[in-house]
């Protein structure tokens, strides 16, 4: 282009170099354009929804205050007489999150490790497709693969618990997410130079102390990203939950219990008939905006864990 | 755990056997002269490992043809030839790094002296022989952890060792590697704060720390500037008192100013082998001589 436009050789190629360029240069406008609104929508989108979480929890928040919202221990809504404390629901999301990151960060360490050091290259070259698989079944399937399978299991090991628990949901959801954890942290350990794992074998150290004494660390600030997302993913799941855990919002702390979470609840709610405008219809945007700020707190903390973390090797 | 002995047990009265075990292979290729007046040893230096017809494969590509080579110890060994001679690949060899990829067989042998193991024999353990033999990169390569661990990774993968045992290693390995009087109050910062030149004198205090028999150079200045390569190049000399050295060197200049013995490798063969002064100055081989004077490589 730049080329055709700077070495005319003679008149005519140059005046058709001269169109060229002006139609190149209506293409690259347009093109920008284009570009710009592609990236522009996806911020636009996400302001779209801050502002709909905020106008609609606005409205509830005029009828119910905040300090009763963050500090009732009811969640009643959309019986007579509503009672709007968000504690149950934020106890079911967070007890059902700690039990699968119980299960994933763990098990997707190891497995992120194991491929990272110690399979051989076209065994880990065909594992993880298929790890990444697992994250391809539809979460429904692991919610009835919780309510159906695993349940009766732990309900042979655990006397007393009932068809609906967060503990089972929980392991399910754990099991669910460990695709993420292992593939972006085995993502990260394979970026740690070959320079520091031969330093590390050149002192003597054998396999597994090069693995957790040097690589791990070294991959520390990616594999953080990968618990975050984990976290991130946990709290936000629903079907799981909406479908193994119960839908009863229960304050508790104990996982053998049942309860809702902040997403069930959302699932639960949408699909009632709640009069646009109601409380109730309201409540549903409270609870989602409340969801969308913990993951913020999440994903801010993770950004910090990150920088702390970051590695220049 | 593998007991990694001090340079004084090693020149016991078994070396002379052990050295005179060795005397007719190193009879076969231009015996070591009498050192030049500056080295210090007024006796002949002892030998500390010795390659013995050493072939080395990756996968089908035939790297080393029959290496034998003795590495004398407490003295300073260069390896020199143009890219590809396989001259890292031999060094690689005396800590068996090549283990650490598929398809490597080795063929020959290394023996260490004077307890005469085979280090690239069937039954070693290429953990042992790390143990015993450590290892300096081209480019320094200090953990992401902080200066003070850096140097205690090679006690702590060996295991044993008493918090004050350790830091007093630490202090005295970064003494031999001239650090200790600029990362003595910041002991417990990041070791990739420090410039690239102190990061790879890092690197020698970590691999002296564990008191190893033979430390290897791999290029260990190629990514330094002059002043910083001059400081890791008298560092060679004041270690070698306590350590064997081996380095492989591109820079005919560092290899005649710091080694005491050179040897010369060209397409997976040993060249010429001697004293570093009669090898650049007087080499015997026409192919060293082309080398050395910059006429090829």
């Amino acid at each position: 282009m730049s080329k055709a436009a700077t070495t005319p050789v003679t008149l005519a190629p140059a005046a058709a170099a001269a169109g060229s360029l002006r139609r190149n240069k209506r293409y690259a406008a347009v093109a920008e354009v284009v570009l710009f609104l592609a990236a522009a929508s996806s911020v636009l989108i996400t302001i779209g929804i801050v502002a709909v979480l905020t106008y609609e929890s606005a409205s509830f928040f005029e009828h119910v205050s905040v300090r009763e919202f963050l500090t009732g221990r009811e969640w009643t809504p959309l019986f007579e007489p509503p009672k709007f404390g968000i504690l149950p629901l934020l106890s079911g999301t967070l007890v059902t999150t700690a039990v699968a990151l119980c299960v994933a960060i763990p098990a997707g360490t190891i497995i992120a490790v194991w491929l990272s050091e110690y399979a051989p290259y076209k065994f880990r070259e065909a594992l993880k497709p298929a790890l990444e698989l697992l994250s391809a079944v539809p979460t429904v399937v692991f919610g009835y693969f919780a309510l159906q399978l695993v349940t009766p299991l732990l309900q042979k090991i655990i006397p007393g618990l009932p068809g609906f628990n967060m503990l089972s949901a929980g392991l399910v959801m754990g099991v669910m997410i460990i695709p993420y954890v292992a593939s972006l942290s085995e993502d990260a350990m394979r970026a740690v130079p070959i320079a520091l794992r031969e330093g590390a074998y050149a002192m003597g150290a054998t396999r597994v102390q090069t693995a957790w004494k040097v690589v791990f660390p070294a991959a520390l600030s990616g594999i953080s990203a990968a618990y975050i997302l984990a976290v991130a993913r946990a709290l936000g799941e629903t079907m799981v939950v909406a479908i193994a855990a119960g839908q009863e919002p229960t304050l508790t702390i104990d996982p053998r219990d049942k309860a809702e979470t902040i997403s069930a609840f959302i699932v639960r709610a949408s699909l009632g008939d709640q009069p646009h405008g109601s409380i109730g219809y309201q409540s549903i945007f409270a609870a989602g905006l409340s969801l969308a700020l913990m993951t913020l707190v999440f994903n801010i903390a993770g950004f910090f864990l990150r920088r702390r973390f970051r590695e220049a090797y | 755990m593998v007991t990694t002995p001090t340079p004084s047990e090693n020149t016991g009265s078994n070396q002379m056997n052990a050295a005179a075990d060795v005397s007719p292979l190193v009879a076969s290729m231009a015996l070591p002269q009498p050192l030049p007046s500056d080295f210090e040893p007024a006796q002949s230096p002892t030998i500390k490992a010795v390659a013995e017809n050493l072939h080395f494969h990756y996968g089908k590509f035939h790297a080393l043809k029959g290496v034998s080579l003795p590495i004398m110890q407490n003295q300073i060994t260069a390896l020199i030839g143009p890219s590809g001679c396989g001259k890292s690949t031999f060094l690689r060899c005396f800590n068996r790094m090549h283990d650490l990829y598929p398809n490597s067989t080795y063929q020959g042998a290394i023996r260490l002296l004077p307890d005469d193991i085979n280090l690239v024999g069937p039954g070693i353990d290429p953990i042992a022989v790390r143990m015993r033999i450590s290892m300096v990169f081209q480019k320094p390569n200090p953990f992401p952890k902080s200066i003070f661990e850096n140097v205690a990774f090679s006690l702590r993968v060996r295991g044993g060792f008493s918090r004050s045992e350790i830091s007093d290693e630490v202090e005295r390995s970064l003494r031999s590697a001239a650090l200790w009087d600029e990362t003595k109050d910041r002991l417990h910062e990041p070791a990739n704060k420090l410039s690239g030149g102190q990061q790879q004198r890092l690197c020698i205090a970590r691999s002296l720390a564990s008191h190893p028999e033979i430390i290897l150079f791999d290029e260990p200045t190629s990514a330094l500037d002059p002043k910083a390569t001059r400081r890791i190049e008298e560092l060679m000399t004041e270690i070698k008192s306590q350590v064997t050295v081996l380095v492989v060197t591109h820079n005919m200049q560092q290899a005649s100013r710091v080694s005491d013995y050179t040897a010369f490798m060209y397409l997976g063969e040993l060249i010429e082998y001697g004293p570093t002064a009669k090898v650049f100055q007087n080499p015997a081989n026409q192919l060293t001589e082309e080398y050395i004077s910059g006429r090829f490589g």
